[in-house]
């Protein structure tokens, strides 16, 4: 009875998993209705279904794949042509099937009254019986092979079992694909990640200790095993790895019978089926992404004909992509069908008490449509057996949420649905940054990380400003929004220091910066899951072990933006706010060359004089004048920064006197047509236009303007600048 | 003739100078005192997280859960690891005791004038000769559950 119960176990394993190749190559076979190669691997599958449930004496399976792989040899011959009835009927017939494996597994016997087969097997008869003459099977009828002995089996044999003795359907007909992979009980994987854990600290101990040993033997030993437990974790971690084109397989079947049932002509397109993502969240996230494709054919795509009057073709697409980014596995599932209109999804959250009128006319157009996920709220104006019931889009979040995902929805209306849902990593190997608050380490994923600024001295009070209390820095003449890491954490606000730590974090349209004490390193961690004792609290995203055994939090950027109350800025408010920033240059703007825009910065100018053109003399071949009882060298800008000169046409030459920095050098006379402005702006450099005498330009009151590089122009007076 | 409770073994601990029982099937092991990461604006219950063996385990200390007086600085709590939906989670307690078989001792509903916060994760006593034994409910004890802190409004 053990062996029986292994063999079973296994005959279901391979089974599911043939159904699922099934499910494809039959709606793949609708397609190409002539394609043998599909056909036969159908029929193939089947037969050994047939096969193994004879001999394991599961008679209304074996009847059930008995007409059907008679209905499929007459395919594979030709015999019959392939039309809709018939494809429907095999698919029909690959669900009984797999609700009669579902039964074996729970009770060991194929005997589950819930289970209807005879109308099936009527309706496969039924075709089998139209158009060709039937082929009788040679067999003769065995009318009922004796069932389980300790089971009480309600006569539901089919009329017709045709059968081939189980010894003979034994034959080899396996699939002719090399088998290059084994299966692995799951458990046995998760241990093994557990055992590699405790493995990669008990090696970073020895590491440690081997660091300061004479023994060159054992460092040489240790190195090498640092190396090779690293490369086993890895191996181990990629084992848990699937890729999530395993989930998707089952939505072209899903695709295909709701838009039948519905009217609706799809076309499904995947993209990315390779992404891989830990087994674990595949599991999750399979029901919320087939709700989600549902949703998209119930609500989102319009039939035939109402898209044709809109103007859009027929055939609706419904496309998923999954791609990591950041850190996270995102899947988009977008329709190009009627949209979501906001006003509508406003007006029935207001009728259902979702949220009071007065609510909504707070909420922005993207919280409106997040309004779906509420509890309690359905669109359909009629339940529908396929979506509308009003427990979807909220379940969807709360499933994906659970496993620390989100997911948010964009609409355009009349255009198309995208839904994004993001899926953590967990239990996944991420890069992050350590960092240090209160004598504790925390891990922020890499993936938000936009740069690391450290502020010391007279900086801190120039840059950091607390407006209303509210702490913001002045970086490259934006405003980031600071956040300190110990005040998140509950701890007090730390003195204002000597120096500050930022580390400046992204999360979707977020930015802001992270006061923290200490910057570790960073390093790969790996994500694992928290108690639900802590999942209240948005701070974390998981924890991790670090190096020495301890547990270290990893912070949730996103839910410590939020927690903060820092929300996106739009790029106009940011520059607006940062014109009053500190990174702003004051600019003497000058016209040289006939109307050629050229700026030197303020702070560099000490006077502007203007000197009549016969004071001009020469030394050698350089220009002075004779100036404050000194001579002071001139420079035509004009020449030196490649411009033809024509600062010499009037009676008079404007000159910008500039104090060099050597005092025995003394000062330089700038020669320029005229002084434009003084202007104080936020400079954005370009590396346009740079050249000798020019190190770039930049946009000056909306004009494109040199930034004249003083060093480079003074010394062509012969003044070391 | 009895309760709900069927379970007769009982993994026993101290929790100040009260003897807790948890039924031994619920008990994954116990350990001596771990070092703890503290998980900053958690519960007060929540005195941190241990690693065991690579698994991230939550430490709930008993004494705070059921509104005790704190331990001594000195006097380092051991883990009792239980399993609870599916989840591992970690008792701190006083000391351990011993399993005791509890099949002669008919067990009673906890007296109604013990303290809420006592009442809350006790199913019910079993008047031993020398001792009281509380049976401890395990999915309650652990059932701290941190309050969102992000700022409520959110579509």
């Amino acid at each position: 009875m053990d062996d029986d119960a292994e063999i079973i176990a296994e005959f279901l394993v391979e089974s599911h998993e043939n159904l699922d190749q099934l499910d494809r190559d039959l709606v793949e076979l609708e397609r190409q209705p002539d394609s043998r190669e599909r056909l036969s691997s159908i029929f193939r599958t089947i037969h050994t279904i047939k096969g193994t449930s004879g001999f394991l004496a599961f008679n209304r399976l074996e009847a059930l794949t008995h007409v059907g792989e008679t209905l499929l040899s007459r395919l594979r011959d030709g015999e019959t042509e392939m039309t809709p009835p018939i494809a429907e009927a095999l698919l029909s017939m690959v669900d009984t099937v797999r609700a009669l494996l579902g039964a074996i597994e729970q009770s060991g016997t194929d005997v589950d009254p819930a289970v209807a087969v005879d109308p099936v097997v009527a309706v496969l008869e039924g075709l089998l019986a139209e158009p060709a003459p039937p082929v009788e099977t040679p067999e003769p009828p065995v009318e009922t092979p004796e069932p389980l002995a300790e089971t009480p089996v309600p006569p539901v044999e089919p009329v017709e079992t045709p059968e081939p003795e189980p010894v003979e359907t034994s034959e080899p007909e396996r699939r002719t694909v090399v088998d290059a992979s084994v299966r692995v009980d799951v458990d046995l994987l998760d241990d093994l990640v557990d055992l590699v854990g405790e493995l990669v600290l008990t090696r970073n101990q020895l590491l440690q200790r081997s660091l300061g040993s004479a023994d060159v033997e054992l460092v040489r030993a240790s190195q090498r095993l640092d190396l090779v437990a690293s490369e086993l974790q890895e191996s181990v971690m990629k084992t848990r790895m699937q890729p999530i084109g395993q989930v998707w397989s089952k939505l072209p079947r899903v695709v295909r019978d709701l838009s039948h049932q519905l009217g609706r002509e799809v076309e499904l397109v995947m993209e990315g089926h390779e992404t891989e993502l830990d087994r674990s969240l595949l599991e999750a996230v399979k029901d919320p992404l087939t709700h989600l494709v549902r949703n998209s054919l119930d609500h989102g795509i319009e039939p035939p004909d109402v898209r044709r009057a809109a103007g859009k073709p027929g055939k609706g697409t419904l496309s998923l992509r999954a791609y990591h980014e950041s850190g996270q596995v995102v899947v988009e599932i977008a329709d190009d069908g009627k949209g979501i209109d906001p006003a509508r999804i406003g007006a029935i959250a207001v009728e259902r008490g979702v949220i009071t009128r007065d609510q909504l006319a707070r909420m922005e157009q993207r919280e409106v449509l997040g309004l779906i996920f509420r509890p309690g709220f359905s669109t359909a104006a009629a339940v529908s057996n396929i979506s509308g019931r009003g427990v979807g889009m909220d379940v969807v979040r709360t499933n994906i949420e659970r496993i620390g995902g989100s997911v948010d929805v964009a609409s355009e209306p009349g255009r198309g649905t995208t839904t994004r849902v993001r899926i953590p990593l967990t239990l996944a190997i991420i890069p992050a940054l350590v960092v240090g608050e209160g004598g504790e380490r925390y891990a922020i994923p890499q993936a938000n990380l936009v740069e690391l600024v450290r502020i010391e001295g007279d900086d801190v009070r120039r840059q950091v400003e607390r407006l209303a209390g509210a702490a913001v820095l002045r970086l490259r003449g934006k405003l980031l929004p600071l956040v300190s890491l110990a005040e998140t954490l509950g701890g007090a606000q730390p003195a204002p220091d000597e120096a500050l730590t930022v580390v400046v974090l992204q999360s979707d349209d977020v930015r802001f910066g992270l006061c923290v004490s200490e910057v570790h390193d960073t390093q790969e961690i790996v994500v694992k899951p928290i108690g639900r004792q802590l999942k209240g609290l948005a701070t974390y995203a998981g924890a991790t072990i670090m190096g020495d055994g301890r547990v270290a939090l990893i912070l949730d950027v996103a839910g410590i933006a939020s927690t903060a109350g820092v929300s996106a800025v739009p790029d106009e408010a940011a520059d607006v706010r940062a014109s009053a920033g500190d990174d702003r240059q004051a600019l003497l703007v000058l016209e040289v060359a006939d109307g050629r825009r050229a700026a030197l910065p303020l702070a560099a100018v000490a006077r502007l004089e203007e000197f009549a053109q016969d004071r001009v003399e020469r030394s050698g071949t350089a220009e002075v004048v004779q100036y404050r009882d000194g001579i002071l060298p001139l420079v035509r800008l004009a020449a030196a920064i490649g411009l033809p000169d024509t600062s010499d046409r009037g009676e008079q030459i404007s000159v910008v006197v500039h104090e060099t920095s050597d005092a025995a050098a003394g000062a330089v006379g700038i020669v320029i047509d005229r002084v434009l402005d003084v202007v104080e702006v936020a400079v954005t450099a370009s590396q346009v236009g740079r050249r000798s005498g020019v190190s770039g330009s930049a946009v000056v009151q909306d004009r494109v303007t040199d930034l004249v590089d003083l060093a480079a122009v003074v010394a062509r007076s012969g003044v070391s600048a | 003739m009895s309760t709900s409770t069927s379970t007769e073994q009982l993994c026993t601990f101290w929790v100040a100078d009260l003897l807790f029982g948890v039924a031994v099937e619920e008990v994954q092991e116990v350990i001596r005192h771990q070092p703890m990461t503290p998980v900053p604006r958690a519960d007060e219950a929540v005195r941190g997280l241990i690693n065991l063996r690579g698994q991230i385990v939550t430490a709930v200390d008993l004494r705070v859960r059921l509104g005790l007086p704190p331990r001594d600085a000195e006097q380092l709590p051991m883990n009792v690891i239980v399993r609870s939906r599916g989840e591992v989670v970690s008792l701190l307690v006083d000391d351990i005791g011993d399993v005791i078989d509890t099949a002669g001792v008919d067990p009673q509903p906890a007296p109604s004038n013990l303290p809420r916060g006592v009442q809350d994760v006790v199913r019910g006593v079993r008047p031993l000769p020398d001792a009281i034994l509380l049976v401890l409910d395990a999915d309650r004890a652990v059932d701290v559950v941190t309050a969102p802190d992000t700022p409520g409004g959110n579509p």
